[in-house]
């Protein structure tokens, strides 16, 4: 069965400032995030990420467009008439009040009962494991712990839809990787919507059901985390998410949503014309470090020369510049110890699989 | 509120004691003698109204003997009495009515999106600190006069004239420490209990309030200490039989000082005193 949609952005624009100085920090995006997943909004800063959680939220007016929760449009309802709870950046914890009082707020001021909001943040302390803390003041807390604070006052009003802006951005790298599992143990749990907004692509790839990529106020690609670093579509995203190489190829004309692709050493590939890419004599593709291997067989796709050998424990890359001076990185795995078959200065091949090759729309 | 494990090196802490020492204000030569010196300055005419209102001679310069007759004197002189329970009242008033208009102010410019014409009403709000008491004065003893005339009114009632009059002038005074206070205050935390479904006056109620308060009780503070000892406009703009106790004490004084004037200063003081320790203290007691 289909499940509900539980957000929804219809062209949805954003333009601040006036006269000259505009800046359309989101332009014209639609979107549709179901119930139950873990969805995340990934970009760089500045790519309109925040933005949209705030229309979403009801803290700005879209310029254009419409919000919708659970199908109705909540576009003009002030904040506190919506459904959706925040967890903010900052965490922005009322520094007067106790742990406890903190996680009551949104359950008092929607006028639920004394007894009904002291279980309610019982369940919620035990949820996020701050147990014994509810009597503390933030300012007594560490960040770890505000943080699971914020979670947990957003998260007892049941919401439908939880945004969490950048939250674990605070936060050092290890208590980072625990609030990760974390988050995403919640999620389960609760069954809430989760619209997650991150810069961090390994985050957006270990924690989410699916990825909406951002960039200049569009949305540029949505997947899930393997279809977004398998199949990008843009050379954006490819090169956002993870590592690739942009590789020049020359493109027949498309037959039967399929098309050839000729590489610089001469062979073909034929594959799957993505939704919305036409190539016209050239094309770009995106080939992954991982995914492409050195070869001294002819039967090549590229060649080029080595330029410098990193060894990284685990694998070993290769930094090679292409005959048309264009540069590319080989990832190989050391699968039989760091065993060198190749040297610095070395012409070699390259080769890799048909199905490594991600043709690109731009 | 920093995440602990982020926060970078204090370079400050890296040096040593002596190090520090030599960076310090506070141990550079002559440090001493000039702090002494306007300790000194700015306490010593002070401590000799204090220490004269218990000499037990009429003179004010040459000391006798101890004595507590002049406080007693004052404590059971009816017009010093009735001068301080104006003051009170007039003080009272004038900081109840400024804090509001402050509190509103302060609000209205910080609590809003950026609209044309708030740094002109920011300028306005704080002129009556930068134009000459005695022009106020006078600005407002006509006004209040054309007002009898033209409209009949009489704002001598209650005390009305010195309580708007004095409203006036404290009213930047209560703004300076809210706004002070509020542009301190994240705003997120007034988004974040909207999320939490609090209606605009719940917010304002529940959060905003609360975390203002301390800058509202240092203003209202401020406003009352100007106001008990305002002397300019009150003298101006009183009428005849309202003598506030700055009043009192100049008509005493033109009548040659006597250790009672002393007695009445040093009361202000304690009282003043004992007010300012009394609001550190709760303030104290909140922070834990």
């Amino acid at each position: 069965m289909e499940k509900q949609i539980a957000v929804e952005a219809r062209g949805a624009t954003k333009i601040f400032g006036t006269g000259e100085e505009t800046v359309r920090a989101l332009d014209d995006v639609s979107v549709a995030i179901r119930e139950n997943q873990f969805f995340t909004l990934l970009g760089p800063s500045g790519c309109g990420k925040t933005t949209l959680l705030r229309l979403i939220a009801g803290f700005e007016l879209p310029s254009a467009g419409d919000i919708l929760l659970e199908g109705q449009s909540v576009t003009h309802l002030p904040p506190y008439k919506r459904l959706v709870n925040t967890v903010f950046q900052s965490y922005a914890l009322f520094p007067h009040m106790t742990v406890a009082e903190n996680i009551a707020f949104g359950l008092e001021m929607r006028g639920l009962g004394k007894a009904e909001t002291a279980k309610r943040v019982e369940e919620m302390l035990a949820l996020v494991r701050l147990g014994k803390l509810g009597g503390r003041r933030p300012a007594q807390l560490s960040g770890g712990q505000q943080q699971r604070v914020a979670l947990a006052r957003a998260l007892a009003n049941r919401p439908k839809v939880l945004l969490l802006d950048e939250p674990l951005s605070a936060l050092d790298l290890k208590l980072r990787k625990e609030m990760q599992i974390e988050l995403k143990r919640i999620q389960l749990e609760t069954g809430i919507t989760f619209v997650f907004v991150t810069h961090d692509q390994e985050e957006a790839l270990t924690m989410s059901d699916r990825i909406a990529v951002m960039n200049f106020g569009k949305i540029l690609q949505i997947g899930s985390p393997t279809a977004i670093y398998e199949h990008p579509t843009s050379r954006f995203v490819a090169d956002f998410i993870g590592e690739t190489n942009l590789v020049e190829v020359g493109a027949a004309a498309p037959a039967n949503g399929h098309v050839r692709l000729r590489f610089a050493a001469g062979n073909e590939v034929e594959v799957a014309l993505p939704e919305g890419v036409a190539p016209g004599g050239r094309a770009t593709v995106a080939l992954r470090p991982e995914r492409i291997s050195l070869t001294r067989d002819a039967a090549r796709m590229l060649t080029g020369r080595i330029d410098n050998i990193v060894y990284f424990g685990t694998d070993t890359s290769f930094y090679l510049t292409l005959d048309d001076g264009k540069p590319l990185l080989v990832r190989v795995q050391n699968r039989e110890g760091a065993r060198r078959s190749y040297e610095v200065g070395e012409q070699v091949g390259i080769a890799f699989r048909p199905d490594a090759v991600q043709l690109l729309r731009d | 509120m920093a995440d602990v494990a982020m926060k970078p090196v204090d370079p400050v802490r890296a040096l040593s004691r002596r190090e520090l020492r030599r960076l310090d204000l506070a141990y550079q030569p002559g440090f001493k003698p000039v702090a002494w010196f306007c300790i000194l300055l700015l306490y010593a005419p002070i401590l000799v109204l204090a220490v004269f209102s218990f000499n037990e001679n009429r003179s004010v310069t040459r000391w006798t003997q101890f004595s507590l007759k002049w406080f007693r004197d004052v404590i059971a002189n009816e017009n010093i009495q009735a001068a301080a329970l104006l003051s009170l009242q007039v003080a009272t008033a004038a900081t109840i009515g400024a804090t509001i208009c402050a509190t509103l102010a302060a609000l209205a410019t910080t609590r809003t999106l950026p609209y044309r014409g708030m740094g002109l009403a920011y300028i306005v709000i704080n002129l009556p600190l930068m134009v000459p008491e005695i022009v106020t004065a006078v600005a407002t003893l006509a006004f209040f006069a054309l007002g009898r005339v033209v409209l009949g009114l009489d704002l001598g009632v209650f005390n009305i004239n010195l309580i708007l009059a004095h409203m006036v002038f404290c009213i930047p005074f209560a703004y300076l420490p809210i706004r002070a206070r509020l542009s301190g205050m994240d705003r997120i935390l007034e988004q974040a209990a909207a999320d939490l479904y609090a209606t605009p006056w719940q917010s304002f109620r529940y959060v905003t309030l609360p975390l203002l308060t301390p800058g509202i009780i240092a203003g209202a503070m401020l406003a009352f200490i100007v106001s008990i000892d305002d002397f300019t406009i009150s003298q101006l703009v009183a009428g005849p039989g309202q003598t506030t106790l700055p009043i009192y004490i100049w008509g005493q004084i033109r009548r040659g000082i006597t250790p009672a004037t002393n007695a009445v200063s040093t009361i202000m003081l304690v009282v003043s005193i004992i007010f300012v320790s009394l609001v550190f203290f709760l303030g104290q007691r909140r922070r834990r």
